[in-house]
């Protein structure tokens, strides 16, 4: 096991070596350089003038050169004015090159400047990745045990009236992307002209004008049940008919199993068949899909944190991505290749702990 | 003129029918739901002495009836509506309904003929015949042909252009008589104006027309790069297969969005980054059909001279055509035709011709669509690359394998035509799922306005164009996100349709 364990983490801190120098490789294309130089120098510079701001800042030298300084393996670049004046990668504006650390990349902690936010990068996406955290943690909360329930029910008497209705929700849940469900939601529940609001004002049923907020903005402060929900049933909805469907093909697996049949032939009564027998050997196989659904949930979390205005970690990735903030876009890629990594780490160990029959020699 | 209502003339009478139809199958629906909660169950079969099956109907069964019926009243309304709008000449006694109805009129007939003869020969058309004895898989088989033949039919359909714009129905709601246009225009904007005065009907008609050009070729090159690597890696295993799946599963975590706003800028087009990319991906279709037909014509040259060389030289020049904008044959004749005028003016317009010009034989796609198109082969072909390897893994296990290698065949003759076609099951179920989730990325990418021309038709686009103002006017974004919706849910169904049947061999 421990074995197992050193030899995916190995993979993993290759996997995510390649994938940020892929981010890095893409982000320091020419153009995108260039594109750089001008939102941030000057509109109307020249080609040789761009040349020079790039030169000045370091990012004439070699790719790998500057992949490792970024990493903080290579030693950062540094460069003396002809009037003095001493610069590079690990300076702080105004100080010397003696008296700054050689090294400053991921490993020693130092994430970059984001260039659009003007400030450091982790200052800025701590914050943000704790708002999207909190959708995520809500989100996660309505969507699985919402999806275990239908999943559970429906595949619990396969073939039936209930099994029908509850599989073709499911299968409309996930023909549902996030950008048509989330405006759905907002014209029936948020806009004060359609949808069910006006009706529900009119008789004096809601306070405001609108059933929900259709803006998360002041979420990002305070979570109400009046701002927060249209965002978070949002990403569950799409999320959930996806888990439904696995725990349900699970759950008529195990209930065509032979233990089952001794235990209904044992006479013992549905319900305790399905609770006390079933239900346990049926959510082995949909928790690794819930798992695995986390990483798929992030383009979900871009959408609506775009739709609903809410300033979380997907809304940071489009503001960096749209601005080519270079050192924002591989933070946040670094943080989603390891939210990635690590819960593929984490299905795997728990599918290993939660079914005895398989084990890893 | 005046504005249109819903209904039309119909409505009067259909309308309060529908009413009592929906309130019929909530009530019931409520009434059932209790009753099971209370534990009454549907009525079980009693065998009579003489061998025939009766039911003593209960109230379950009654409320079961009553929802059924309530459909069939609702959908029969519905028809109604439509063969009202069909008939009736004036636009005011259709009513909205009723005149999209009548628009859509071509895509009723294809449907209806489409229909009657798969279901006439149904016995004879294999899997696909099977389909029609599934309600799941017809139901989805319907709204996923609606949208294909909406967008075959775009032009006769729509109303209006995709981009003409007429400033005076700005927002206008469903329903509104066009004023201040030019003449000859279609009388009404049946489902109202978005923000710059154009039709949204005709711009989601012409969407589907966006969407199921590029979706089902996109699906169609990611199972061609996914099969091409899956079979080998299967089949043979070793360091090919565990560098391939390395290189999958790195794509495969990487978040797409993330990869999205990587790769679909114009920055990275000018890069020439898709060029790259596609010159890649769009190799392993021509090497993938030039080793189909070779594996298994190989001991007929005469076949392999005449078929199979000259479908791959096609594929080739479109390849060169398409990716690289070359054409040999006028690259050679420019050339040639220069050296022999050398010194004289034809060498210089044969120069010039050799720097611009169009290659004969390929498809003219310009560098945000080809980036577009290249990056959501890019992120399916993976999955399927996955899904091909493990059924490969499983099929190679089998006797008929076993036999073909005894009998000396090539690894490629086993792979392509001896696994292939044995694993086409899973893959077509797949290939349907796919194209909706295709769907899906592609709207999403429009959603955030990534490589796609801003005035372009495309769901996406239009969904984020009406984001802005939606709580004033939902109308604008909402038909073309029905129209997503229902096509990814038609192809699910359709998938879900398929899988059943061909499980039940």
């Amino acid at each position: 096991m421990g074995l197992f364990i050193l030899r995916r983490l190995g993979v993993m801190i290759l996997t995510a070596l390649c994938l940020t120098f892929v981010v890095f490789f893409l982000t320091n294309l020419g153009p995108n350089l260039e594109k750089l130089a001008k939102t941030q120098g000057n509109a109307r510079m020249t080609d040789a003038e761009v040349v020079q701001w790039l030169d000045n800042r370091g990012y004439s030298r070699p790719l790998l050169v500057r992949y490792g300084e970024w990493l903080g393996v290579a030693p950062g670049w540094t460069r003396v004015a002809p009037d003095g004046t001493e610069t590079g990668r690990c300076v702080e504006p105004g100080g010397t090159i003696a008296e700054s650390p050689t090294f400053c990349g991921v490993f020693q902690g130092d994430l970059g400047y984001s260039t659009v936010s003007a400030d450091d990068v982790s200052n800025v996406v701590g914050g943000r990745l704790a708002l999207t955290g909190w959708l995520m943690l809500l989100a996660f909360s309505v969507m699985v045990p919402a999806a275990l329930i239908v999943g559970i029910l429906a595949g619990m008497r396969e073939g039936s009236r209930l099994d029908r209705s509850l599989s073709t929700f499911s299968i409309a849940s996930t023909a549902t992307p996030e950008y048509v469900s989330g405006v759905i939601f907002i014209i029936l529940l948020a806009s004060s002209t359609s949808g069910l609001s006006p009706w529900l004002a009119e008789n004096g049923w809601i306070d405001g004008r609108t059933l929900f907020l259709g803006s998360a903005r002041s979420a990002m402060n305070d979570i109400t049940f009046w701002n927060f929900t249209l965002p978070v049933i949002t990403i569950a909805l799409y999320g959930m008919g996806y888990i439904a469907r696995m725990t349900r093909a699970s759950m008529a697996e195990v209930m065509t199993a032979q233990y089952i049949r001794t235990a209904r032939l044992k006479g013992v009564s549905f319900r305790n068949i399905v609770l006390k027998h079933a239900l346990r050997n049926a959510l082995i196989a949909p928790f690794t899909v819930i798992m695995l659904q986390i990483p798929w949930l992030l383009t979900g979390v871009v959408i609506v944190e775009t739709l609903f205005n809410y300033n979380g970690f997907g809304w940071t990735l489009v503001e960096a991505a749209g601005n080519n903030d270079i050192e924002m876009l591989l933070t946040c890629s670094v943080v989603a290749v390891f939210v990635v990594l690590l819960t593929q780490l984490i299905s795997d160990i728990g599918y290993v702990y939660l079914n005895p029959r398989i084990r890893i020699s | 003129m005046e504005q249109l209502t819903w209904t039309g003339t119909l409505g009067t009478f259909l309308n309060p029918i529908m009413l009592w139809a929906v309130y019929a199958f909530f009530a019931a629906f409520v009434i059932n739901l209790g009753m099971s909660l209370i534990g009454m169950r549907q009525a079980d079969p009693i065998v009579n002495p003489d061998h025939t099956i009766s039911y003593q109907y209960g109230p379950v069964d009654y409320a079961l009836l009553v929802m059924k019926y309530a459909v069939f009243v609702f959908l029969g309304a519905f028809v109604v509506h439509i063969i009202g709008g069909i008939v009736q000449p004036s636009h005011e006694a259709r009513g909205i309904i009723g005149g999209l109805g009548a628009r859509f009129l071509p895509v009723w007939i294809a449907l209806i003929v489409s229909f009657v003869l798969s279901i006439r020969f149904k016995r004879r058309l294999g899997l696909y015949g099977k389909l029609f004895d599934n309600l799941i898989g017809m139901i989805g088989f319907g709204l996923a042909m609606f949208w294909l033949f909406t967008a075959i039919f775009a032009p006769m359909i729509a109303t209006h252009g995709a981009i003409d714009q007429v400033a005076s129905m700005r927002n206008a709601v469903p329903g509104s008589a066009v004023s201040g246009g030019d003449e000859g225009l279609f009388a009404y904007y049946l489902l109202g104006g978005d923000n710059l005065g154009r039709d949204v009907f005709s711009r989601m008609i012409f969407g589907a027309r966006e969407v199921l050009t590029i979706a089902p070729a996109a699906t169609l090159f990611a199972f061609m790069v996914g099969i091409t690597l899956g079979l080998p890696a299967g089949y043979m295993g070793g360091r090919f297969d565990t560098l391939i799946t390395f290189v999958a599963n790195l794509v495969l975590a990487f978040p797409v969005i993330l990869l999205f706003y990587l790769l679909v800028t114009p920055e990275i087009v000018e890069a020439g980054v898709p060029v790259y990319m596609a010159a890649v991906l769009f190799i392993l279709p021509v090497a993938f059909v030039w080793v189909l037909l070779y594996s298994r014509y190989r001991a007929q040259p005469s076949i392999i001279k005449w078929v199979a060389v000259p479908i791959t030289l096609v594929l080739l020049l479109l390849y060169l055509g398409t990716v690289f904008q070359f054409d040999p044959f006028v690259w050679l004749a420019t050339s040639f035709i220069g050296y022999l005028n050398q010194g004289n003016p034809v060498a210089e317009w044969m120069a010039t011709t050799q720097g611009e010009y169009e290659p004969l034989i390929g498809i003219p796609i310009d560098g945000n669509l080809l980036i577009v198109f290249v990056s959501v082969v890019f992120v399916n072909s993976p999955t399927v690359f996955r899904i091909v390897r493990g059924l490969v893994l499983d099929i190679k296990t089998r006797d008929y394998v076993a036999a073909a290698q005894t009998r000396g065949e090539g690894p490629w003759y086993i792979m392509l035509w001896e696994i292939l076609p044995n694993a086409r099951g899973p893959l077509i179920v797949d290939f349907c799922l796919r194209i909706g989730y295709t769907t899906i990325l592609l709207g999403t990418l429009g959603f955030f306005g990534l490589g796609v021309d801003p005035e372009s038709a495309n769901w996406g686009s239009t969904i984020n164009e009406g984001r802005a103002l939606l709580r004033l006017y939902p109308h604008p974004p909402l038909p073309p996100a029905l129209a997503l919706m229902t096509l990814v849910l038609g192809l699910n169904l359709l998938a879900d349709g398929l899988r059943e049947e061909s499980l039940k061999d």
